[in-house]
């Protein structure tokens, strides 16, 4: 066993209101520089839709991620020699009209606009050129279903589901979107990772965040192509990549990454997982229908005294071993199997999870009235019994979630209704009867479980929802240095800006 | 002539010692500004047809060069046969012609194009106007003065390695036409641009890619306890 932490963020999509406020509080921190205008290191994106950069899941076309033939498990994109041979051109790389053409405005006509009769305006003018341009596609062009002919009905998660229900999904009665807020998943099989031929990106042993060295990097772009999830980017003035760092001058300060402190629906956890490197290569070279089974078997049970004692051998601190044992991750994640990574089936591993959304009440058109779609025989209007059902359907999430395995989605979703079912039957009516009981238990749940679920759901304080350990950078600064040189060269030297070369 | 001396004697050492000395330095102490600078994001279509081209024909060329110094007698025997001489000189014309084509398009690419020229430096248009004039006199050189990889094997091969034993036989070269003598002084001159320019990234050809595993997980802190054996502070 080869314990390893890494720190995790959980989404709560049924939470989640789409504001983008974690979007903008990231771009304020990191990308709000030239070069990095178009990058969003944390996006949200409306599903179904085409999402940003346009398309990302389509793989025939972009070459993310791993492909697993029954034996070996290979890069999408280039084998090595292959990834050489195409470093003059990278066929699979997006170009920048996939994520949208930066641009500002020019606000000073507004003021130096001479006298006329119409009112000034202020035109567009690109972020690259510097020239004015005509605005084609933008950040969340496709937000909230916007041009949904065109974006959300070409979402590829659409593919193996039946016409019918498509057709359905598009009528306006039934209409129903969500959103999905993304940054860059941290992989325990990065793809990004195994494509750099400069060998400039790495994964961090002691928390798993995955960082460029953009000292190394020599914009060979291959990353960008190979990560599935597209959270590489290429910044085309100081000609180096770049990608989301998860705020760790914050983390290891103590402070929680910058989108989950700003998420205004309080649906980010932050929290550190175990995981047994030694068995990463059964989590990713498993058929489709198990990837699920085999994540959550990587992450141990940091309560296990075997565990405890083959992490501290690690050198893991007996902080990091607490807050592994506190963290909402291990909890949703490993505990009660609410939350998933998104499409397992890249087999990056992914280290970012989701708890898939419920969907809205059906109801139906009778007489030229709305009503709820609730007959004598069900037992519950939220549809515990024809989960499949749902305006969302178990398919799509599946293709989202659990890389097209449906019933793991079910039992997620029958689990999320207890809970609520559960928690109004004690709130609403005031009391837990049998037949109460037994749907928890059907859910493969329990009262004390539930409880607990709807307390870190929606009364998490800070502490609750992120446990960042002490990062003890001390004691890495002490592995290379010594600490009175270190002390004693802090804030001298020269610092060299981040500017193109020649 | 004091201008052979300058050119063929002194003008290539400055070079050498520019490229060598200058690419340390900047490996070194800048290595945030060694970067192919690739600009396919912004552009890609002309850049299919422009960097494919240029980039596999000028690295084909170069190797025959190298070729042709490292096993000058190796070349001399195949190109007894005239048919393999045909051969050999239409195969580098051609490979010159390709990797020409892919200039220009990549000139016509970077002042055409906006967003190209958006990122466009001066030393990126005077790298291409080195490479440029580095290919053309070549393919000319190739046109008007055919068999260069014979008589290549008895000028330059010695000359060059001349060059390496700091005994510089200028009167080898003295002789040439002024359009090899050109070819050769801009060669020299790319070798002194070389490290101030994007052209450094030529030596940044991932090898290592082909041996090292597919992934790279850095320990930041060491092991305790190890830690403590190599830093024994307060002892």
């Amino acid at each position: 066993m080869n314990v390893r932490a890494h720190m995790s963020m959980l989404f709560h999509l049924d939470k989640c209101i789409g504001c983008h406020t974690c979007s903008v509080a990231c771009k304020n921190l990191w990308t709000d520089r030239k070069g990095a205008e178009y990058m969003w290191w944390n996006n949200v994106e409306t599903i179904p839709g085409a999402g940003y950069p346009t398309q990302w899941q389509d793989q025939q076309r972009y070459r993310g991620g791993w492909e697993w033939d029954g034996e070996t498990l290979r890069l999408r994109l280039h084998s090595k020699a292959g990834g050489l041979m195409k470093l003059f051109y990278n066929p699979a790389l997006p170009e920048l009209d996939n994520y949208y053409e930066p641009f500002t405005f020019r606000y000073q006509d507004l003021f130096n606009a001479p006298a006329g009769d119409d009112q000034p305006t202020a035109i567009p003018i690109s972020k690259i050129t510097g020239e004015p341009m005509e605005i084609k596609t933008g950040p969340n062009w496709d937000d909230d279903l916007g041009g949904s002919n065109t974006y959300a009905w070409n979402d590829q998660n659409f593919a193996n589901l039946p016409e019918t229900v498509r057709v359905q999904m598009q009528e306006l009665e039934r209409v129903v979107f969500n959103y999905l807020p993304r940054i860059c998943n941290h992989c325990l099989n990065p793809a990004c990772v195994a494509a750099c031929p400069s060998g400039a990106i790495y994964k961090r042993a002691e928390d798993g965040v995955v960082l460029v060295n953009e000292n190394k990097c020599r914009a060979w772009r291959m990353c960008i192509a190979a990560c599935p999830y597209k959270k590489v980017y290429y910044n085309w003035s100081t000609g180096k990549s770049e990608k989301c760092i998860l705020c760790f001058p914050r983390l290891e300060t103590g402070q929680a990454t910058a989108c989950a402190h700003s998420c205004v629906g309080r649906i980010r956890y932050l929290g550190v997982l175990l995981y047994d490197a030694d068995r990463l290569p059964q989590t990713a070279m498993v058929r489709d229908g198990e990837l699920i089974d085999a994540h959550r078997d990587v992450i141990l049970d940091p309560f296990d005294p075997q565990v405890i004692e083959a992490a501290r051998a690690n050198g893991i601190e007996d902080s990091w071993i607490s807050a592994a044992q506190d963290s909402p991750a291990y909890k949703f994640v490993k505990l009660w199997k609410l939350a998933l990574p998104l499409h397992p089936e890249y087999r990056t591993i992914p280290m970012m999870y989701y708890i898939p959304p419920l969907s809205p009440i059906v109801s139906v058109i009778e007489e030229e009235l709305y009503r709820l779609d609730v007959s004598e025989d069900i037992r519950d209007f939220e549809l515990f019994d024809r989960v499949e059902a749902a305006r969302i359907p178990i398919q799509y999430l599946a293709n989202l979630f659990s890389a097209g395995n449906g019933t793991i989605i079910e039992a997620i979703i029958r689990k999320l209704l207890a809970v609520r079912i559960y928690m109004r039957r004690k709130t609403v009516d005031g009391v837990i009867d049998e037949k109460t009981l037994a749907l928890l238990e059907e859910a493969g749940t329990n009262a004390e479980e539930v409880e607990a679920i709807y307390k870190l759901t929606t009364q998490p304080n800070m502490a609750d929802a992120f446990v960042i350990p002490q990062y003890h950078r001390e004691s890495a600064i002490e592995a290379w240095n010594d600490p009175l040189v270190h002390k004693g060269e802090t804030g001298l030297g020269y610092i060299q800006p981040p500017h193109r070369g020649e | 002539m004091i201008w052979d001396t300058i050119f063929f004697a002194i003008l290539p050492y400055i070079a050498l010692t520019l490229a060598i000395a200058v690419t340390i330095y900047r490996s070194i102490y800048r290595p945030f500004t060694v970067s192919s600078l690739s600009s396919q994001l912004l552009e890609r279509k002309k850049l299919y047809w422009g960097s494919i081209s240029f980039h596999y024909g000028i690295i084909l060329v170069l190797l025959g060069h190298l070729l042709a110094l490292l096993l000058p007698r190796g070349l001399l025997l195949w190109n007894a046969v005239p048919i393999r001489l045909y051969l050999l000189e239409l195969t580098g014309l051609a490979l010159g012609i390709w990797a020409l084509a892919g200039l220009s398009i990549l000139l016509w690419r970077r002042l055409s194009e906006k967003r190209v020229r958006a990122v466009t430096t001066p030393m990126d248009l005077v790298v291409l106007i080195i490479v440029i004039i580095s290919a053309l006199t070549g393919v000319l050189i190739a046109t008007l003065y055919r068999f260069g990889t014979s008589w290549f094997t008895v000028i330059f091969t010695p000359y060059i390695l001349s060059l390496f034993v700091f005994q510089p036989k200028v009167n080898l070269v003295a002789p040439l036409p002024w359009l090899i003598k050109l070819h050769v002084i801009n060669f020299f001159i790319m070798l002194a641009v070389f490290p101030f320019s994007r052209l450094i990234h030529i030596i940044t050809y991932p090898l290592g890619y082909l041996v090292r595993p597919w992934q790279i997980v850095i320990k930041n802190r060491e092991v305790q306890g190890t830690s403590k054996l190599l830093h024994p502070q307060g002892e």
